[in-house]
């Protein structure tokens, strides 16, 4: 009856220095995002929406994650299924920090200005969509819907650790079922949202799959560095093999090509169709130092994790697997920064202590509630019925 | 059943692990010439096998950087050399566009030459008689089981051994594998020199009848009548004419729109005569006839027509345009010391019109008879 019998599972807790190397990130990043906020609010919360954006990556991709698990029936993925789960936790820190953008909507959104919405013909028509009050209701009905299949996602998975009831596998099959359908609006009204209103005149229909590319990227990477440096250690279970370390590279080298031939497809149209309207989001991006930019983006997000991740070795072993994730990690960062920063600073690309305290303070809240999941919970779904078939897991 | 001869002998096996755990058994045995047969490819198995890595990579990457380079010539060929078309005002080389062509051609011949090669290499085609085709062994390796054939001509092969030993590596069938030499050493009828000359003669058909009707039946010269058209530019020959020259001087008595040559050269008593005024008295004719003198007429004649010029001295005054003489000359022959001119004051038929001219009349009227009106206008 119980297919996980012969696993031996001792929990062992990660070291406090992970959490004092959190809590300093943390600290220190909150020094600087208030001391930015004091001295430039709109750069600031510039910044803000990037740092949102990227937490809501790697939180509701891993919640992706863990449905495409269950939905698919995988096995390989299970032996450290609980890395996205936790990972996914940083959902309940999301209507914190997006409280100072609700306060500062006004520099950032051009079609929050009375002034601007009397003029323009085609804002005013987007006015029943894009104004404060919907949009406001909308970030946090989207975050309310997170929230809620995080938590039922992970109190099944959990309490299945105790009970091993095979019936909790199959009541997640049904959220994770229930789960794809809002994730697709809400990922693609997120994007269209947070980073297409910026320029309220600009339109593209793949936007949101093309967030939701990276977004997926951002969430397997995360996971890849956390899976590789637990397991390297010993955290995790004996018997991840190169198998799986080559399923998630595997992956990452699949979501690479991905995110390419999205980001190539809405490239290729706008360069085609030629239309003012829609070229002028890529000229903003094609002036002064951002064609530098634009052009780094290219191979930061493609080239260098394509030939990265191109050869079957490069998959399996786990100092290359740690490096390229982490590489891709932040590649996802430039690529949310290429989406919006041109916004605030044409012309010209601008990087300082202001976005580095940001994007630290990102980190240390990663590393804190990665930290506080993994103390608190096991970091092996030890109930799972299909544990040992993805112990044993060969390709 | 005379000719046969023993090839082997094979194994098979229910799981994956069983043939990979059997495959290192054999290995480790000494066996040099083995090979394992499996329904998919299974992962691990040429380290099993102690495989040095697979070279076909190489022939994937030659052919996947061969077709790339063959779909930028074609793209690049089609649209910027044989075909030139302007499309949505792009150069004729743009790259962005051949991106997906480019992509599809790499893709479609990494994969199919990849295969090709494996079927060269590995089968050695065009030969494809092998002692394990067509036998029970393959039908199984090649649905649901795993096998491991021995081969005869191994240097340690002893038959009897051989099976004791697949026996103990848990194989659940175990059976020797007998082949007919005749059968093998047919030549392929693809070598024949019959077959190739009709190969050869249906390409250089096929090609041949392709290339007259894309070339002859179906060519159509390029669009670019914009830039060709039949008429003839200024300045150029012309093949027309004689004397070659593409400009021509017009025939005798031709006259230019609006510029009718004057008919009361030094008569101005029968300008004064015949001419009448064709312009309707109207506002935009006066406003019009205001512009024009005040531009022309003003400087010497003042902007009332008293003769009180801004010339400052520098220029001889002209009688004003209010005395009696001029009140009581008709439109005509206003109209001709306009055109020709009268005394020191130049013709102005180069500056004005007969139409701006007959204007002008209108308005000198109108100056006229703000200062001497007739008894009707105070009415």
């Amino acid at each position: 009856m119980n297919h996980n019998a012969e696993i031996s599972y001792i929990k062992k807790n990660i070291p406090s220095k992970v959490k004092s190397l959190g809590i300093s990130l943390l600290i220190i990043g909150m020094l600087g995002i208030i001391l930015s906020y004091y001295f430039d609010t709109a750069r600031s919360a510039y910044n803000n929406i990037i740092i949102f954006l990227f937490l809501i990556s790697i939180g509701v991709g891993s919640l992706f994650l863990i449905s495409i698990e269950y939905l698919s029936g995988a096995v390989w993925s299970v032996p450290f299924r609980r890395i996205p789960e936790f990972l996914a936790g940083i959902i309940l820190t999301l209507p914190i920090i997006v409280l100072p953008l609700i306060f500062n909507m006004s520099n950032v959104f051009e079609w929050l200005h009375p002034e601007i919405l009397k003029i323009d013909e085609l804002l005013k028509s987007k006015a029943p969509y894009l104004n404060q009050n919907f949009f406001i209701v909308r970030i946090f009905v989207f975050i309310s819907i997170w929230l809620i299949f995080f938590y039922f996602l992970l109190r099944n998975s959990i309490k299945q650790d105790e009970n091993k009831d095979q019936a909790l596998t199959k009541k997640n099959i049904k959220f994770s079922a229930a789960f794809m359908p809002f994730f697709a609006i809400t990922i693609t009204f997120t994007a269209i949202d947070w980073l297409m209103s910026l320029e309220p005149h600009w339109f593209s229909t793949i936007f949101g799959v093309y967030y939701f590319s990276g977004s997926v990227l951002a969430a397997l990477a995360s996971s890849t560095i956390a899976i590789v440096l637990l397991n390297e250690k010993g955290y995790l279970l004996k018997g991840l093999s190169n198998d799986h370390y080559y399923s998630l590279g595997a992956l990452l080298f699949a979501f690479v090509n991905f995110w390419a031939y999205i980001a190539f497809s809405q490239y290729l149209l706008i360069w085609y169709a030629n239309l003012p309207e829609e070229t002028i989001w890529f000229l903003n991006r094609w002036q002064g130092s951002w064609i530098y930019f634009s052009i780094g983006l290219i191979i930061i997000h493609f080239v260098v994790p394509y030939f990265g991740l191109l050869s079957q070795p490069s998959k399996m072993n786990p100092k290359r697997l740690l490096l390229m994730s982490i590489w891709i990690l932040f590649a996802h960062y430039y690529d949310l920064f290429w989406l919006a920063i041109p916004n605030y600073s044409k012309n010209q690309v601008i990087f300082s202590w202001n976005e580095i305290s940001f994007l630290v303070f990102a980190i240390g809240l990663l590393i804190i509630i990665f930290y506080a999941f993994a103390n608190k919970f096991n970091l092996v779904p030890i109930g799972d019925p299909k544990l040992k078939r993805g112990i044993d897991f060969r390709l | 059943m005379d000719n046969k001869k023993l090839y082997g002998c094979a194994a098979i096996y229910n799981t994956p692990d069983e043939i990979l755990s059997a495959a290192k058994e054999v290995r480790n045995s000494g066996y040099k010439k083995f090979d394992v047969h499996s329904p998919y490819p299974i992962h691990g198995m040429p380290k099993a096998m102690n495989l040095p890595p697979s070279k076909l990579g190489y022939a994937a990457l030659i052919f996947g950087l061969s077709g790339a380079i063959t779909a930028l010539l074609l793209t690049f060929w089609i649209s910027a050399i044989d075909y030139p078309l302007v499309i949505g005002g792009k150069p004729f080389f743009s790259f962005p566009a051949y991106i997906p062509v480019i992509f599809e051609v790499t893709v479609l011949s990494a994969s199919v030459a990849t295969v090709i090669t494996m079927l060269f290499i590995f089968f050695k085609l065009p030969n494809n008689a092998h002692p394990l085709n067509d036998t029970e062994y393959m039908k199984k390796v090649s649905s649901d089981k795993y096998g491991i054939v021995i081969q005869a001509d191994d240097d340690i092969f002893n038959e009897s051994v051989v099976i004791d030993f697949l026996r103990k590596t848990g194989a659940s069938e175990v059976f020797p594998i007998y082949f007919n030499d005749e059968e093998l050493s047919v030549k392929p009828k693809i070598l024949e020199p019959k077959f190739l000359l009709f190969l050869t003669a249906t390409a250089i058909f096929t090609s041949g009848i392709t290339y007259f009707t894309l070339n002859k039946l179906l060519y159509m010269t390029p669009f670019n009548w914009m830039m060709e058209q039949p008429k003839l530019n200024p300045q150029h020959s012309s093949i027309i004419f004689k004397d070659g020259f593409g400009m021509r001087t017009p025939v005798e008595g031709t006259v230019a729109r609006g510029h009718l040559p004057y008919a009361f050269k030094n008569k101005p008593e029968d300008a004064g005569k015949y001419l009448v005024n064709p312009l309707p008295v109207s506002k935009s004719v006066l406003q019009l006839g205001q512009k024009k003198y005040d531009i022309y007429c003003s400087p010497c004649h003042g902007y009332h027509g008293e003769g009180d010029s801004r010339l400052r001295g520098q220029f001889p005054n002209p009688p004003s345009l209010h005395s009696e003489k001029v009140r009581n000359w008709s439109d005509g022959r206003i109209f001709h010391v306009i055109t020709e001119g009268q005394n020191i004051m130049p013709s102005y038929s180069s500056q004005l019109t007969e139409d701006e001219r007959w204007a002008i009349i209108h308005y000198i009227r109108v100056l006229q008879r703000s200062l001497n009106a007739k008894e009707t206008d105070l009415q």
